[in-house]
């Protein structure tokens, strides 16, 4: 069995961690809001810290089993991680800390050249951590990861100790190496535009527990739970009461709206991305009218949001993003029925 | 002037800061591995206590364990033929014990402020824990280790009490620097003791400066890891 899987149950001071998920290969991204156990998941997977109880397999090999009481040491596990703040030994230069990796052998000088051209580290070689830029540090770290045997790579919040005009030109280059990578990976993240650059699968995760998890790019398209529409960035979330097959009462905004999918009676709450309102034409008889009326305008460089209740029943704020080229605020708008999300709590 | 305690004092201070460097390093590391906060706690009270003691008190453990008669001493004196109360090595077993929890506690301290990510990256890389300890514990906290030791050392020099209970003050023996200023101030000699006190002055500042010296270069060194 190639991949990781991964199911890991630890008493927490603040809750319980219940986590389950498994890749074969590519990169599993997990998301949630800081302090979900995340960075902690990722931590058992490694071994750096010990779950109470369930059970963690890399390409067959187990690396734990609460039952079979298995807990192979961190130096035995061969999984490869990239800590936060990227954790290069100050003491050591550029080639001596990829080298602290290494195992001895011949071929140790050779990998070294190659590892640093690879991670574009020419030139670099003798200087010591404190002397590099955010980038170079990171490139440093993962050179290091590479010239370990490691067989799984994961990655805890490798964009958070970078400057934001860094993250985007550094998440290009991470991009790359992971396509590289041969084995799994998984990303630990709250940033979920992250994610979607990086990750193939994905796994939500809150207050300790998986909620959903499934493929990257169908999953910020249908979220199918709560926590999953908020953490994928949607702006908008009501509950419900349902009020036919393909129509459900927000209990919160006081509309009613027309959905295309059909509602079951597990759905709780509907969800509207920002995105996805739209000024609704005049005179035309268009699905999920709403007239507008404008609780507040926040301007951001590239867009604006409009926040809005209906006028007819005023209920919670609804948001509303605009390009900065049209500032007009609509009479009315209207939400495709295809783009109403169904979620269970 | 008699140069006997210079010499004494130079060697027993210099032997002690050997074995208190190795030992406290030992120690501090052993509690640093422990996962027990109250076991913690424990060893630390334990290994710090010499240094809140009064040194008389612990001269009195001292010659407690180490007295011809008393149990360590006698085994001492009958297996290895080696008497150690009121010789030159009670000079250095005091200094040494007095000296030691400044070296542990130094010691523990630096190996807390070394960040837990660095450890564990080198586990992750697959680095053997004694590989970790020497190339990533010890050189990341080597500027708390040095403090230490020159604290040790200018701790054992000065060494008095315990010294006086377990070594005595045996001219040409155990007669270290500190006695000696004693002695002479004890005969009314303040011209003699006087000298001593210079020596003891110079000596002592030469040691702090020192560690001054080694901080500022460790700063140096820090300032190339964070620019």
């Amino acid at each position: 069995m190639r991949g990781l899987e991964a199911e890991i149950g630890k008493k927490l001071k603040n809750f319980e961690l219940d986590a389950a998920f498994s890749q074969a290969d590519g990169c599993l991204g997990i998301l949630g809001p800081s302090g979900c156990g995340k960075s902690m998941t990722l931590r058992a997977v490694a071994g750096l810290v010990r779950p109470d109880r369930g059970r963690i397999c890399l390409d067959g090999r187990i690396l734990f089993d609460s039952g079979k009481r298995v807990d192979l040491s961190v130096q035995k596990r061969k999984v490869g991680y990239l800590f936060q703040n990227y954790a290069l030994f100050p003491n050591m230069t550029v080639a001596e800390n990829i080298r602290a990796g290494m195992r001895k052998g011949p071929a140790a000088g050779k990998n070294l050249a190659e590892l640093v051209r690879r991670f574009h580290l020419e030139g670099l070689e003798g200087r010591y951590p404190g002397q590099l830029s955010g980038g170079q540090q990171q490139r440093t770290a993962l050179a290091r990861i590479f010239a370990s045997d490691a067989q799984c790579l994961l990655l805890d919040e490798p964009f958070s100790a970078m400057d934001s005009y860094l993250r985007e030109e550094m998440q290009i280059g991470l991009a790359q190496i992971i396509r590289e990578f041969e084995g799994c990976m998984v990303l630990v993240s709250h940033d979920r535009d992250e994610i979607y650059r990086l990750c193939d699968r994905t796994l939500i995760m809150e207050n300790g527990k998986s909620v959903v998890c499934g493929g990257t790019r169908e999953l910020f398209a249908r979220p199918r739970r709560v926590a999953a529409a908020r953490l994928t960035g949607c702006k908008n979330l009501s509950r419900i009461r349902r009020a036919g097959d393909f129509q459900v009462h927000a209990l919160d905004w006081h509309v009613t709206l027309q959905t295309k999918e059909p509602v079951t009676s597990r759905i709780t709450h509907v969800g509207i991305r920002a995105h996805d309102i739209l000024p609704a034409p005049e005179g035309e008889d268009v699905p999920n009218r709403i007239r507008v009326l404008v609780k507040e305008k926040v301007y951001s460089p590239f867009e604006w949001t409009l926040v809005f209740q209906n006028l007819e029943e005023p209920g919670a704020g609804i948001w509303m993003k605009r390009e900065r080229g049209d500032m007009q605020v609509p009479e009315a708008v209207t939400v495709d029925p295809a783009k109403i999300l169904l979620l269970e709590e | 002037m008699d140069l006997s305690p210079v010499l004494i004092s130079a060697k027993t201070a210099s032997v002690s800061v050997v074995l208190t460097f190795f030992a406290g390093v030992a120690a501090a590391f052993f509690v640093f591995r422990m996962r027990s906060g109250r076991r913690k706690i424990f060893w630390d009270g334990v290994l710090t206590l010499p240094l809140v003691l009064p040194p008389t008190v612990a001269g009195f453990f001292l010659l407690f364990l180490f007295g011809v008669h008393r149990p360590v001493g006698a085994f001492f004196l009958e297996f290895f033929g080696v008497k150690i109360a009121f010789s030159w090595g009670a000079t250095v077993l005091a200094a040494s014990v007095i000296s030691f929890p400044l070296m542990y506690r130094c010691a523990r301290g630096a190996f807390e402020q070394v960040d837990r990510d660095l450890l564990d990256a080198g586990r992750t890389l697959g680095m053997s824990e004694w590989r970790i300890f020497r190339k990533i514990l010890l050189p990341n906290a080597l500027h708390g280790l040095l403090s230490g030791g020159i604290l040790a050392f200018a701790r054992g020099l000065g060494e008095f009490g315990a010294t006086a209970m377990i070594a005595g003050n045996i001219a040409g023996e155990t007669r270290t620097l500190p006695l000696a200023v004693y002695s002479d101030v004890s005969a009314g000699n303040m011209e003699g003791a006087g000298k001593y006190v210079l020596i003891l002055v110079l000596i002592s500042f030469i040691a702090v400066t020192g560690m001054s010296c080694a901080t500022y270069l460790f700063q140096g060194f820090e300032r190339r890891e964070t620019r």
